[in-house]
């Protein structure tokens, strides 16, 4: 279900770090040592360095603008993007142009995965032809020639009836669906989240309302047919709610949370910043320590970037004339670590865990881990490094960041991934 | 509940404004500032009222109008102001500019910020791109109204109209009354209002007052009747172009009318009518109404060339300002 290139393994030592692995419940100095891509030993070691040694990222929710868009990123720069923010595998969203909705179109992407992709890749493929919402993809076909799940991602499944069947049929299918909420006559003309700033702003409003009914019609569905179904980028409070209760009551969903939504809410959006643009919109101080609350409780099981690349040009216009999206590959541990963890929000462990296990569990992947005899995904971690993120500071192709300027605490020296170290700083 | 507000960071705060002055939102104004500018705009009332009526103040300088949107009396205005200052005046409309060839609005305002205006006074249907004329030309911007978010000299020119008709601004109760959601002279005005003391409420159908409005320090009524306590009645235009096709705000214009309507039956003797224009007669305003005695509107128009001037002169002059006519050298 992963694809990238297939590289040399790599062997490599790190003699007295502090591993945290979530996985196992560790956090203690220890020697880690790789031999050929596989960890062959772990040790005790007497006096660290205080560097952070975790199982490296996996991030559900990537643009890679492929194919279609190669001057926003491609699956070189994008996989090397990951490997600075700490990433071993990403997952890669469909609605491309073309969009990932046939196995041939599947399967030339892979091929260029083969060849380009730094870090390994998964493919999700459309749940509908070109994303409009009509018909099925060919779920069966798209899950043998490598599919990692399906989405329509971007925009919602509007018809219920649509959304119940390719339900259905994933049970044949054998892949989860993961799903954009967003109801779209409620939605409509929206560039902010409907509240206090929109209305002192003028924005057309997006409400909050409008991704939790959607939730709770699409957490119905999936009770219903008794499918497993993932909620992508949850925003708001209510959302949040509607999965605590689906799930207490036994349904197999799961929900992520972008590091933006986390960290920032609708005042940044008095900035008029086309670089705090993002669908859903950034919300209410309540929404956003509701999605705290979930990441730390575990309801909310993943943190993934939504890295969406824009060219330049296409942000250097009036907030509304811009596209939705924010890049967030490079910057998501960082932010998070300064945002959340270092003002003690949130333990560093629980934030690793939401990064990596959490991710790889919703979508069937092997979730890294600090073992002897598992293949090395490593991220190595400097806690106290400070950094400015600037526009040169990016290996992806764009720079629609919205922590430009800003400055991060804890900063990822080194990545490897399936065995190949693919970063270092 | 995680406890979030200690995590606001003053690093992810907007970025601080440039020192170089703009004119983009009351937001930006103290009490300090509208007062400095209502009484610059009554010096240049009183010059106005000579023979001769242009100042030599801003000779040399350049004002660039640039109007993406439709306007009459507000480019009009800008245009005859910087005339009035002696400043060079270069008006650009969208219609017949390379905008219609597809050009950005940002390499439209590259091209006007090589010509280093003193002033660019932008209009535009999108929020910010006053900010974004601030970012690429180097010179002092004014906002004539960016889409629904703010048109600053609409709300001083009706400050300085009520100051003026009505001898201050403070303690008085003002009733908007109207579309305010597509409306950027309303949040100008309810700004501005509110920093000068007045009491302001919002009339209009539910689905036309932004939910949370109330935040900006003002009173909202679903119901016409509750404009007849009120000072003065300020009403709204419909903003039928503004409006997204089907999103049924109202059923329909007649609906708005018979409800919402600012007719003679609905105000008291004495009240005072103000319509920023243009008007739909008939719809949100009864023509009665518009053309009683009581009815501002046409003072407000005049109170747009001073308040205009002020605003140019003032960015132009930085720091306090204190001008007396008689120092003003008259262009002969």
């Amino acid at each position: 279900m992963l694809f990238g290139k297939n590289g040399r393994q790599d062997s490599l030592t790190f003699e007295g770090v502090r591993v945290v692995d979530p996985t196992q419940g560790i956090d203690e100095t220890l020697t880690v040592t790789v031999e050929r891509g596989l960890i062959v030993s772990v040790e005790t070691a007497a006096g660290g360095n205080g560097k952070v040694l975790a199982p490296a990222f996996v991030d559900p929710h990537v643009h890679l603008r492929t194919p279609g868009r190669e001057d926003e990123e491609d699956l070189g720069s994008g996989t090397r993007a990951a490997a600075a923010g700490g990433y071993c595998a990403i997952l890669a969203m469909p609605n491309t142009e073309p969009v990932v909705d046939s196995a041939a179109v599947l399967g030339a992407l892979i091929e260029r995965a083969q060849a380009e992709a730094e870090v390994p890749i998964g493919f999700l493929a459309a749940i509908t032809k070109a994303q409009q919402g009509g018909e099925l993809t060919e779920m069966v076909e798209l899950a043998e020639r490598g599919a990692a799940g399906f989405t329509d991602d971007g925009r919602p499944v509007v018809a219920p009836g649509l959304l119940r069947r390719a339900l259905q049929y994933t049970a044949a299918a054998n892949r989860p669906i993961a799903v954009h909420c967003e109801e779209p006559t409620l939605s409509r003309g929206g560039h902010a989240h409907e509240g206090l700033v929109s209305a002192e702003l003028g924005f057309g409003g997006y409400p909050s309302v409008a991704e939790s009914v959607m939730v709770e019609r699409d957490l119905a569905l999936a009770a219903y047919e008794e499918r497993p179904l993932h909620l992508l980028h949850l925003s708001a409070r209510e959302s949040v709610d509607a999965l605590r209760r689906a799930r207490a009551a036994g349904v197999h969903a799961t929900g992520e949370a972008t590091p933006h939504h986390l960290c920032l809410t609708e005042d940044a959006v008095r900035s008029l910043d086309p670089n705090v643009k993002m669908n859903p919109p950034l919300r209410a101080d309540k929404d956003r320590a509701a999605l705290i609350e979930a990441l730390r409780d575990g309801t909310i099981e993943a943190v993934a970037t939504d890295h969406a690349p824009h060219a330049r040009y296409e942000k250097e216009v009036p907030f509304e004339e811009a596209p939705f999206g924010v890049t967030g590959l490079e910057t998501a541990f960082s932010a998070l670590h300064t945002q959340l963890v270092e003002p003690g929000v949130l333990p560093l462990a629980t934030l690793l865990e939401r990064m990596s296990a959490g991710p790889a569990r919703i979508y069937g992947l092997e979730p890294p881990t600090i073992k002897v005899g598992a293949p090395a995904n490593l991220v190595l971690i400097d806690l106290e490094a400070a950094w400015h993120v600037d526009e040169g500071s990016f290996k992806s192709k764009s720079a629609n960041s919205w922590l430009l300027g800003t400055k991060l605490h804890g900063r990822v020296l080194r990545t490897v991934a399936a065995g190949k170290l693919v970063y270092s700083a | 509940m995680a406890d979030v507000r200690p995590l606001l960071r003053s690093e992810l705060l907007p970025p601080k404004p440039p020192a170089r002055r703009h004119m983009i939102s009351i937001a930006d104004l103290e009490r300090e500032d509208v007062e400095r500018l209502l009484a610059l705009a009554r010096t240049f009332a009183r010059s106005l009222e000579r023979d001769v009526k242009k100042l030599p103040t801003l000779r040399g300088r350049t004002v660039v109008n640039l109007f993406f949107e439709a306007s009459t009396r507000t480019s009009s205005s800008f245009e005859l102001a910087a005339k009035r200052l002696s400043a060079d005046v270069m008006s650009i409309k969208s219609s017949g500019s390379a905008v219609e060839k597809g050009e950005s609005l940002k390499d439209t305002l590259l091209t006007i910020g090589a010509y280093d205006p003193d002033v660019v006074v932008i209009r535009h249907a999108h929020i910010g791109a006053p900010h974004l004329a601030a970012r690429y030309t180097p010179a002092h911007v004014v906002n004539a109204g960016d889409g629904k978010h703010q048109h600053p000299t609409q709300a001083l020119l009706d400050l300085y109209t009520l100051d003026e008709e009505l001898g201050g601004i403070e303690g008085l109760h003002v009733a908007i009354v109207g579309d305010v959601l597509h409306s950027r002279v309303a949040r100008s005005n309810i700004q501005a209002l509110v920093l000068m003391g007045a009491r302001v409420t919002l009339v209009g159908p539910p689905p036309l007052i932004p939910r949370g409005i109330e935040a900006m320090g003002c009173e909202v009524s679903y119901d016409i009747g509750d404009v007849k306590a009120a000072d003065v009645v300020y009403v709204l235009r419909m903003q039928r172009e503004r409006m997204l096709e089907g999103a049924n705000y109202v059923p329909s214009l007649r609906e708005y009318t018979a409800q919402w309507g600012v007719t003679p039956e609905r105000i008291r003797p004495g009240q005072r009518i103000m319509h920023p224009g243009p008007m739909n007669r008939g719809v949100e305003i009864d023509p009665a109404v518009a053309d009683a005695a009581d009815s501002l509107v046409e003072r407000q128009v005049r109170s747009g060339l001073v308040v205009r001037m002020a605003v140019l002169y003032d960015l132009l002059t930085q720091g306090p300002v204190e001008v007396k006519v008689a120092e003003i050298e008259e262009v002969a």
